[in-house]
């Protein structure tokens, strides 16, 4: 098992309204030199939640204390630029497991799932209403529920679908990943390389 | 019954698909894997922890670029941290059998530039690595992408990665570019018409008379660019200029595997009355030298241009503005005359030959401006001689700029060679995004003919005055 196991989440969030939100800031290219796995989450947004003498930026939100949760609420085109999957790790490892945005970048959006955290896209109207219920009320819960795709805003009880496709969904419940999917069918693929021209 | 004419990417697509699930991405087999210290690490952990070993691993090929030094890389590398990502490329190849390329190989360089220039690079084939850039080696009529570090795990173990099929797009460029007009300009302006999310979810082909007259190298870096409007990669169909680049180099088809190989290369290119998801299509005459004012590279704008208002630029007003205040520029203001601090010349973007040629011919006979730091970082040991052989380091000796050595240098400032804060660079790279080449770093982007003339004038300026 890959992963924890992702059903439903019930949580506070973070909101982050800032567009093109890119890999670069959530975790700067300094911070990529370890050969390990670990403590990635301490430089999560390292140049927007600290100064350069390392003490916070308190407009930042993360260094802003009445937000918390398990889910990160971002601006359209999240997650662009390199395809560093320290972006998704940082973001894990800081203790997220759910990223909302009204649009994510393409490579960010696989690591994500190849780790774990469950991406859901939303309409641009949703997004707007996630914001304004989590600027009244900080303490505004949102429900994650990946069985039925669906993501509410439990105070108003709006809610939407969301999608992903069937594969990764049976993936994120039961916590596999596609190595464990990959290493079943390598008999299929040694037939297939013999035939390669390459 | 007749077929459904098929795009070049469907036709190399489809015939890598080992298995399509339903509801679900394809099992896409890969036929050849770039690695890096920087993304691979914790790839080669995974398969320990698992206890799994790499499936083919003549079919993976390394070199060390990321993170290296540009200057005195005969000496131990100063920072521990990237000596060890160093030393683990080095154990973790020589434990599996990988073909290395270190640091002071004579092969070594930026890994979009030596795949293609040692003939590793291909059209028809599938080619991934845990970098973005990978889309560079569309150019060659490949399917090329970036992947993460899980994605580097699945394709040493099995040699596939699990990929839902991008959409489709075609971008077509008609009509003949005008004198100072880079392949750089040329993406740099489709980027800017596009955004930088404007290609997300497709994967594009180029097509027009632009890119048909345009070498491999200017293709390279119209497909590296690729991923900097989102998409997935971009692609160009093989003809006589990709052959005739191919052949002879070191890792090619030869004798009757070249002849087999080009009868079915020559099959690579999109039918007649084949359909795409989208299509743009573009004036070749429209294009002017490009340089960007903001922090993503879909921020650019003609060099004569005045930077637009937020509304005439689109998207968020608060995030146009955040970028702006980032720069330190206003609305309505020209860039001509902006001041330069440093300049770069390099990258997988612009790090090859025909660049550093560019870059010669606007600085010959003048000199670097005073207050200008100049990088001239090659992208291989191979482009490194070409410059020396051709004389090129003789002129920019004489104008008084020093070469480098090869890597990715200051593109995402991995190394030393980072821009200090507040400063402002004119970049051949790829990104502009906020501290990318160095904390409080602010890059514009640009063609190697436009970051010349800043080089040599100090200030933003229309290289078309110096050529």
């Amino acid at each position: 098992m890959a992963y924890d196991k992702f059903t439903v989440l019930k949580s506070t969030a973070v909101p982050m309204p800032i567009e093109n939100v890119d890999t670069d800031q959530i975790i700067p290219a300094r911070f990529l030199k370890a050969t390990e796995r670990k403590g990635f989450g301490d430089n999560l947004f390292r140049d927007w939640r600290y100064n350069a003498d390392g003490s916070p930026k308190n407009d930042f939100v993360l260094n802003n204390p009445i937000y918390s949760g398990k889910i990160l609420v971002g601006g359209k085109n999240f997650g662009s630029g390199s395809s560093r999957e320290h972006a998704a790790w940082a973001i894990y490892d800081y203790g997220f497991r759910c990223v909302v945005s009204s649009f994510f970048a393409d490579i960010f959006k696989n690591n994500a799932l190849n780790i774990g955290i469950l991406p859901v896209q939303v309409s641009p109207e949703f997004l707007h209403k996630i914001f304004t219920a989590i600027e009244s009320d900080p303490k505004a819960a949102l429900v994650v529920d990946l069985p039925a795709q669906t993501i509410t805003i439990s105070a108003t009880g709006e809610s939407e679908t969301f999608d992903i496709n069937s594969y990764k969904k049976h993936n994120m419940t039961n916590g596999y990943d596609d190595i464990d999917y990959l290493q079943a069918m390598k008999e299929d693929i040694k037939t297939f390389a013999a035939k390669s021209m390459y | 019954m007749s077929q459904i004419p098929a795009t070049l990417f469907d036709k190399v697509w489809d015939s890598h698909a080992v298995r399509k699930i339903e509801d679900g991405p394809d099992v896409l087999f890969i036929d050849r894997h770039f690695i890096h210290e920087v993304t691979s690490p914790v790839a080669f952990l995974g398969l320990e922890n698992r206890g799994l070993s790499v499936m083919f691993p003549e079919k993976t090929f390394a070199t060390a670029d990321h993170n290296t030094p540009t200057i005195n890389q005969h000496l131990p590398v100063q920072d521990p941290l990237s000596a060890n990502q160093l030393k683990a490329l080095e154990s973790n190849t020589a434990k599996y059998g990988i073909s290395h390329w270190g640091l002071g190989n004579p092969r070594n360089g930026i890994v979009h530039v030596v795949g293609p220039e040692n003939g590793i690079t291909l059209p028809g084939m599938t080619i991934v690595c845990g970098d973005s850039h990978t889309s560079t080696h569309g150019a060659f009529g490949a399917i090329a992408f970036g992947i993460g570090t899980s994605e580097v795990e699945m394709v040493l173990s099995s040699q596939c990665i699990m990929q839902q099929k991008p959409k489709k797009m075609r971008i077509t460029v008609t009509g003949t570019t005008g004198k100072g007009i880079t392949p750089k300009d040329v993406t740099l302006y489709i980027i800017s018409q596009l955004t930088a999310a404007g290609a997300t979810g497709y994967f594009v082909e180029y097509a027009g008379e632009v890119f048909e007259q345009m070498s491999m190298e200017g293709r390279m870096t119209v497909c590296n660019m690729s991923i900097e409007m989102g998409a997935r990669g971009g692609i160009i169909a093989p003809d006589e200029t990709t052959f005739a680049y191919i052949k002879g180099r070191e890792k090619a088809p030869q004798g009757a595997a070249w002849d087999n190989a080009l009868a079915y290369w020559k099959t690579l290119k999109t039918e007649e009355g084949a359909t795409f998801d989208k299509e743009y299509t573009f004036n070749a005459a429209d294009i002017e030298p490009m340089i960007t004012y903001g922090t993503n590279p879909g921020m650019g704008m003609g060099i004569t241009q005045r930077i637009p208002v937020a509304q005439e630029a689109g998207g968020s007003a608060a995030s146009y503005e955040k970028s702006l205040q980032y720069m330190g520029f206003q609305e309505q203001e020209p860039m001509l005359g902006k001041k330069v601090d440093y300049v770069f010349i390099g990258s997988c973007t612009n790090g090859r030959i025909e660049d550093f040629r560019a870059f010669a011919s606007v600085v010959k006979g003048r000199k670097k401006a005073d207050g200008v730091t100049a990088w001239i970082v090659p992208g291989s040991h191979i482009v490194e001689q070409q410059i020396r052989e051709e004389g090129i380091l003789d002129i920019l000796t004489a104008a008084g700029f020093e070469l480098r050595q090869p890597g990715c240098s200051a593109c995402l400032a991995m190394n030393d060679d980072k821009v200090p804060a507040g400063k402002y660079a004119v970049s051949t790279s790829n990104r502009n995004f906020e501290g990318r080449q160095g904390p409080g770093s602010r890059t514009m982007l640009a063609s190697p003919l436009v970051a010349a003339a800043a080089a040599v004038t100090g200030v933003v300026t229309d290289p078309r005055e110096l050529i």
